[in-house]
């Protein structure tokens, strides 16, 4: 049987908003999808540290502050830096549209700007996951005959 | 943006319209309805001016004066800030809000690494007193109120508020300042919160305790139903949970001695208005109507004028879209206009553009003249409360009045709002609130124009505000320069003497003051109560 999502929703920075972020996790969870939530103030170390302890396959980001450029350039040099390629990193909030391709261009997956439906959000995740699943399998089986 | 939910037959026409209170209401009302609910003139309504003060807290309400006006206004370094102040001023504005960057109003200098990105973004960054001499230049501190929308560290900016005035040479007597100071609905929406529970509710009781003695026409708290509302809340939920957590901070000046009647006149309440215009009309009158009844039954209230409901309600941010977001200001005219039917005494609201970020010059005046366009061309100045009498608005003002009874009742079972908060009750129950509503919208039962009916596909493009990363490089060279000029050896002083304030229980404003006008930071006072109270630990709520 397919392994249930697992997904790290998160605020970083400052910003106390969460509504959003509430929302969607309670979406994600309604979708089957298991969903730990950071609670705020959460700096990108102590997202990446959670998203390596809880070893999930999404990091949602959730941001309204208007600083999700530099924070999500931060993350993804963390993830990096640790050697972390598997979560795949999506990105709510408060987008501006000419912001996507530059968040896209660093590595960010998905970018789910407010009041996108839920079932698009619960699609997309489902999709970047299968995906990354299976060229992951290919590697891990390949890997596994070498060290079983 | 509406909230009411409508069930509709094949040829759309509306079987059955349900509040987001759950008021369910008739396509015809009558006098037989108010039989029904048991509404009395003298007892529910009584004159304007008159208890129970559903119909307003003065006689003549709009008529006698109109209401301020006071949009939520702060960006980049103080030097854009003022200019902004000036503008709003010059075009008629009769009070400031001001809005502080996330780094103020989490304690955080502009140079703390945890600021970085944020320096001036969603509102004015403030380091030390430098900021607000330049901030408030030119400013008739006598003459304009001032909201702070300031929690956490509500002291601190009240402080250095009492300290700019009196640099300037006004006196603390006549500066009226109204700092947000409501820490625990931080917790439950809006999220600005530093400190533990019961630290940070006493730093709101010296900040309450401290204006009642030194700062007389300064209202030390604004409990802000507003930001639950945002966050999901009901219409219900956001006047019961802000009156119980104004009765939290009742409690804890209590039992530091003290008779509500001598603090509880000071209280302001900033409230949310958007969604459904009557239920709108009939959460107010109720509200402040439950306001004066609580303050008089549950703790001895005597004095008539310590038992209104003053406050600020404003036009919502939640109910603006980004799509067709021209629609907006339409959407800010009803809300202004809710207001007013509602009897605001002081309003603001949100711009069309603030679904994207904070107002342009332009988005900003347009909601200044809005509001002045409700006051002075529409007619809502001619007479005080006028929708009194209707059949269906005293039906479900009286309708209200219990649900809202009801909520807080809830709150009062779980032991109080700070047991409310600190256990995740609320913050669970707003958050369900939100999924609720957002499922409404989503499934097409909550309408919501050019969202999910009537869309146009591709968005216009609207003239943003632009974020200027070198406001943050200003600013920290600013900061610096504070750093170098003042008296170090002083500021570590005061610092080490706000410690032990701090230990000791004691009040920590006028060491704060003291503070200030030594040009201490915002960082180097909040890192003091840090250090002595800790940082909350949120409770998981799912």
């Amino acid at each position: 049987m397919e392994r249930r999502i697992k997904v790290l929703v998160a605020k970083p920075g400052l910003d106390g908003h969460d509504r959003g972020a509430k929302v969607v996790a309670l979406a994600l969870r309604d979708a089957g999808m298991e969903v730990i939530y950071t609670g705020l103030h959460q700096s990108v170390d102590q997202i990446v540290r959670a998203a390596i302890q809880e070893s999930v396959d999404v990091i949602g980001l959730s941001i309204m502050s208007g600083a999700h450029i530099p924070i999500c350039r931060k993350l993804m040099e963390s993830l990096k830096k640790e050697g972390l390629e598997d979560p795949l990193v999506v990105v709510g909030g408060v987008i501006p549209k000419k912001d996507i391709p530059v968040l896209k261009e660093m590595g960010i997956k998905e970018v789910f700007p407010g009041g996108t439906p839920f079932g698009r959000i619960v699609e997309g995740i489902k999709e970047l996951v299968s995906a990354a699943r299976k060229g992951g399998e290919e590697v891990s089986d390949g890997s596994c005959q070498v060290h079983p | 943006m509406g909230v009411a939910r409508y069930i509709r037959d094949q040829k759309d026409a509306i079987k059955e319209v349900i509040y987001q209170s759950g008021i369910k209401v008739k396509p015809v009302y009558g006098p037989k309805d108010l039989e029904e609910v048991g509404f009395d003139y003298e007892k529910d309504l009584g004159d304007p001016g008159e208890y129970p003060f559903t119909r307003g807290i003065h006689p003549l309400g709009y008529r006698s004066r109109a209401w301020t006006t006071r949009q939520y206004t702060g960006f980049g370094t103080p030097e854009e800030t003022n200019q902004r102040f000036k503008l709003m001023i010059s075009q008629g504005q009769t009070g400031l809000n001001v809005a502080f960057d996330l780094p103020t109003q989490m304690g955080l200098d502009s140079d703390d690494p945890r600021a970085e990105g944020e320096v001036g973004r969603v509102g004015m960054a403030v380091d030390s007193l430098r900021d607000f001499e330049i901030a408030f230049r030119g400013i008739d501190l006598e003459r304009i109120g001032t909201g702070l929308t300031i929690n956490a560290i509500a002291t601190v900016m009240l402080a250095m508020y009492q300290a700019v005035a009196e640099k300037f040479g006004y006196s603390k007597e006549k500066i009226s300042a109204t700092p947000q100071n409501d820490i625990l609905k931080e917790m439950i929406g809006r999220g600005a919160w530093i400190f533990p529970v019961e630290p940070a509710v006493r730093l709101v009781g010296d900040c309450i305790a401290y204006s009642v003695k030194e700062l007389p026409a300064c209202n030390p708290v604004s409990v802000c139903g507003y930001h639950i509302r945002e966050s999901g809340a009901t219409p219900v939920q956001e006047i019961a949970y802000a009156f119980q957590i104004a009765n939290a901070y009742i409690q804890e000046l209590v039992n530091r001695g003290m008779h509500p009647d001598e603090f509880v006149g000071r209280f302001s309440f900033n409230f949310n208005v958007f969604g459904n215009l009557w239920e709108q009309v009939a959460k107010f009158r109720a509200a402040r109507k439950l306001w004066a009844w609580n303050l008089r039954e549950r703790w001895g209230v005597k004095e008539k004028k310590n038992l209104f409901l003053r406050g600020l309600f404003g036009g919502g941010g939640s109910g603006l879209t980004k799509e067709q977001p021209e629609n907006n200001i339409i959407r800010g005219a009803f809300y202004a206009l809710a207001a007013a039917l509602s009897g605001a005494q002081t309003t603001a609201l949100c711009s069309f553009d603030e679904a994207y970020t904070i107002p342009t010059p332009r988005a900003a005046l347009l909601s200044l003249r809005t509001l002045q366009i409700i006051m002075e061309e529409v007619g809502l100045r001619d007479t005080v409360d006028p929708l009194a009498g209707s059949y269906f608005i005293e039906t479900i003002t009286k309708q209200m009045e219990e649900k809202i009874l009801e909520e807080m009742a809830k709150i009062d079972a779980l032991g109080g709002m700070v047991h409310a908060v600190a256990s995740g009750y609320v913050q669970r129950e707003v958050a369900r609130q939100a999924y609720e509503f957002e499922k409404g919208v989503q499934s097409g039962e909550i309408t919501i124009v050019g969202v999910n009916k009537y869309v146009e596909g591709e968005t216009p493009e609207v003239e943003l505000h632009e974020y200027d990363e070198q406001w943050a490089e200003k600013q920290i060279a600013s900061l610096r320069e504070v750093r170098r000029q003042r008296n170090n050896r002083e500021v570590l002083r005061l610092l080490k003497e706000l410690e032990s304030t701090a230990r000791a229980g004691e009040n920590v404003m006028p060491v704060l003051v003291e503070c200030c006008k030594a040009y201490a930071t915002v960082g180097e006072m909040t890192g003091v109560f840090r250090e002595v109270f800790g940082e909350w630990q949120e409770p998981s709520i799912f």
